[in-house]
């Protein structure tokens, strides 16, 4: 689903190189998980797969089925079924929780040419996911992540998430900030969206959070490149063993 | 979640943005309203002097004092000159390279109904949206209450064309009308209001008016009576090299209630058109008076070419202990913005409310706040104002608060929020308060921001393109505003926010 070839890419106020030939390959239904040390790249993977700007890419690719994701405008490639879910949710003062996700989730029917969603679906469909997540009323009024504790930022991302019902999603940091319980609720919205045709890369510092969210195989990031893969049981390496022998393995 | 079960507020509140969306995409970076109607005029010359406005008033069909209560202002005007504090910064107005007065031959006998009215002025403003006929205007949002009706008087160039639902108001003992007709039909209380907010010598502009105004509405609601409409005025230049001077007095007598709107675009001209209008409102005991305006004058190319001149005095005189006015003004159009709306807190415990929306982009130029003026004894006011610059715009809030000695235990609050776009626009705030007495209080909070990368970055990455993510976050920023205006009002001026602002970015 998402094919990641030796991306290379740098900030582009001074030119520092972030990504040094990242390569990674994930399947349809599948839940990767990267793990690696502060600075090695991991939220800069996925503002540059989302499309934010301050990045320039020099080299590499990155394709969503097959379609080249960073020639996409932000919108685009949310269209076309990516959705990132921030590490730090970003406040809109005065636009209600309720307008900014229905306005979102029309954006992205009329963008694919599916017809919007009347006020009394949306509420319907929006009522349903939002109890699962236990967001209320209340919060759905509110300004879009204004005021919001971390736990209700963490879960309104999740909330856009699953009204979206993108087909990569990426993950970046969700669990920080977060107590045990909100990680569980987060975590359980999650694995409520996994399915065959669904595939997730979540990124994080700790094992806690993919012991709610199992991933199928964990990766190693560390100094802009992928640089050890393997099972769940990579993750409770590095739980153990930090990141210390890992790295003086592979480099 | 039960709460969610029953909020139709939070439905109104969905369908008013999808509606600035798709109003928004359906337009794609036109001024609407920039075409003009190719019809048979008859003009007054160029230039002015007293017999223009001689002519003015002989067209009208006025009295004699009508015409000597003209010709004073204008006798003033001569020796008066253009102000020039404003942050405007505008070429020279050669004042004698207008016409002063402008009419439809068609309106030359005057229409007894809209029947009459020229098929050519009916479509002018069915273009614009305006039904001129009596019909129901749905809220236009789902889940809303009944159908609505609104009462319009449609001013074109000079002359007011047509007013609705007269006899239904008459009913009510509702009088509105236009100001010409209220001259000829209601002399004793046009000669006992007008002037009486804002006097013949009050600014050089207003003092212009005086002398030359031709047309403008008219609205008397008597003592006890709730108008059962909202009114409304719409406003359109058509000719070129016109200026355009009406002039609007509202009465609202003892107890009465009345909310007006007002609306106003113009063709797009290379040239710029000046527009110099008076509104008055005189609001005694206990009667409260809502005046809306959603301002969309053709504010010229990205260059800064043609556009309107605005310079209006708008005034209110809370006269009666307990009155209440409530301004609320959402501006987006003009080359250039000179408007104060005013309030006069005369009557004790009266209150003012002022709620500004001021959008400026390219080359656009806006000066424009609010005079709280507290006379009366426990006096409240409330300023909020929102501006926002875009591209090389220059917007200034200008507003004065005075609490004079007798205004003791008087209150105002004032708010002043200022959104950037960009990095060549400017934001001014210019704040004057004055504090006679010692047990007054006012407070003032300003802030200065832009939109942020971040907040368009984040709608985009949920699915929005960047027009409709800034649409969406600037109106957030004017929420407070656009809450204050009456429902059909909010959803036209959702969309011209987001109308205003296109190319702003990127």
């Amino acid at each position: 689903m998402l094919e990641i070839n030796n991306l290379h890419v740098k900030l582009e106020e001074d030119d520092k190189v972030i990504l040094k030939g990242v390569n990674l390959t994930v399947e349809a239904g599948k839940v990767h998980a990267i793990m690696g040390p502060n600075g090695s790249g991991k939220s800069t993977l996925s503002y540059v797969l989302a499309g934010r700007d301050g990045y320039s890419v020099t080299d590499g690719s990155a394709t969503l089925d097959g379609a080249e994701l960073l020639e996409m405008e932000p919108e685009e490639r949310a269209a076309a079924g990516l959705f990132l879910a921030f590490q730090y949710p970003v406040e809109i003062p005065g636009v209600g929780n309720m307008t900014f996700l229905r306005t979102a989730v029309n954006a992205q029917r009329k963008a694919r040419g599916e017809d919007e969603l009347s006020a009394g679906e949306f509420l319907k469909i929006v009522r349903e996911k939002a109890k699962a997540l236990k967001i209320d009323a209340e919060m759905m009024k509110r300004p879009v992540n204004v005021g919001f504790s971390g736990g209700e930022k963490k879960r309104n991302e999740i909330l856009q998430m699953a009204m979206l019902e993108p087909k990569m999603c990426i993950l970046d940091e969700t669990d920080s900030g977060l107590d045990v319980d909100a990680m569980k609720l987060v975590a359980d919205g999650v694995n409520a969206l996994r399915d065959a045709g669904r595939a997730f890369l979540v990124i994080t510092h700790y094992q806690r959070l993919l012991d709610h969210i199992r991933p199928d195989v964990v990766h190693i990031m560390a100094d802009g490149r992928i640089v050890k893969t393997g099972g769940p049981e990579l993750a409770l390496e590095v739980e153990n063993n930090g990141y210390a022998d890992i790295l003086a393995e592979v480099m | 979640m039960g709460a969610l079960d029953n909020d139709t507020a939070l439905e109104v509140r969905e369908g008013v943005d999808r509606e600035t969306i798709e109003t928004v995409q359906a337009m794609a970076g036109k001024y609407k309203y920039g075409w003009e109607t190719d019809i048979e005029m008859e003009f007054a010359p160029k230039g002015l002097n007293e017999d223009i406005v001689r002519l003015i008033s002989e067209k009208n069909g006025e009295p004699d004092w009508m015409l000597e209560w003209r010709l004073a202002a204008y006798r003033r005007w001569v020796k008066m000159e253009e102000p020039r504090w404003a942050m405007l910064n505008y070429p020279e107005i050669d004042y004698q390279d207008q016409y002063y007065y402008a009419k439809p031959k068609s309106m030359t006998k005057k229409p007894k109904s809209l029947d009459e009215v020229d098929p050519k002025l009916l479509a002018t403003y069915e273009k614009l949206g305006i039904p001129l006929k009596e019909q129901m205007l749905l809220a236009g949002v789902e889940g809303s209450d009944e159908p609505r009706k609104v009462a319009v008087d449609a001013v074109f160039d000079s002359v007011s064309v047509g007013t609705t639902f007269k006899e239904e108001l008459k009913k009510a003992g509702v009088i509105f009308c236009s100001i010409s007709e209220a001259v000829r039909d209601y002399p004793e209380l046009v000669k006992k209001y007008l002037g009486s907010v804002v006097p013949q010598s009050d600014n050089f502009f207003a003092t212009l008016n005086s002398a030359v105004f031709s047309d403008g509405s008219f609205v008397y609601v008597p003592e006890g009576v709730r108008c059962p409409m909202e009114l409304s005025t719409y406003f359109r230049i058509n000719a070129e090299n016109t200026g355009q001077f009406e002039r609007t007095l509202i009465i609202a007598d003892k107890g009465a209630y009345v909310s007006y709107l007002e609306g106003c675009t113009a063709p797009k001209r290379d040239t710029n058109q000046l527009h110099a209008a008076v509104v008055e409102i005189v609001i005694l005991d206990d009667a409260e008076v809502k005046y809306s305006t959603v301002q969309n004058w053709y504010p010229g190319d990205e260059e800064g070419r043609g556009g309107i001149y605005n310079f209006v005095t708008k005034r209110a005189d809370c006269r009666g202990p307990r009155s209440k006015v409530m301004w609320t003004q959402v501006e987006t159009g003009s080359a250039i913005t000179w408007k104060y709306p005013s309030c006069i807190l005369r009557g004790d415990d009266s209150q003012g409310e002022f709620y500004s929306i001021a959008i400026a982009n390219n080359a656009q130029q806006a000066d424009t706040g609010t005079k709280m003026v507290h006379l009366g004894k426990r006096t409240k006011s409330r300023i909020v104002s929102k501006g926002i610059s875009a591209g090389r715009a220059q917007n200034t809030y200008r507003g004065l608060v005075s609490m004079h000695p007798k205004a003791t235990d008087s209150r105002n609050y004032t708010q002043c929020d200022s959104l950037l776009i960009g990095d060549r626009c400017g934001a001014h705030t210019v704040p004057y308060i004055e504090v006679k007495n010692n047990s007054s209080r006012v407070e003032h909070e300003a802030t200065t921001s832009k939109v942020d990368d971040d907040q368009l970055f984040y709608c985009r990455s949920r699915g929005m393109d960047e027009e409709e993510a800034v649409a969406l976050v600037v109106n957030g920023f004017c929420k407070e505003v656009l809450q204050a205006l009456p429902m059909e009002f909010a959803m036209e001026a959702q969309s011209l926010v987001a109308i205003s602002l296109e190319g702003s970015v990127g």
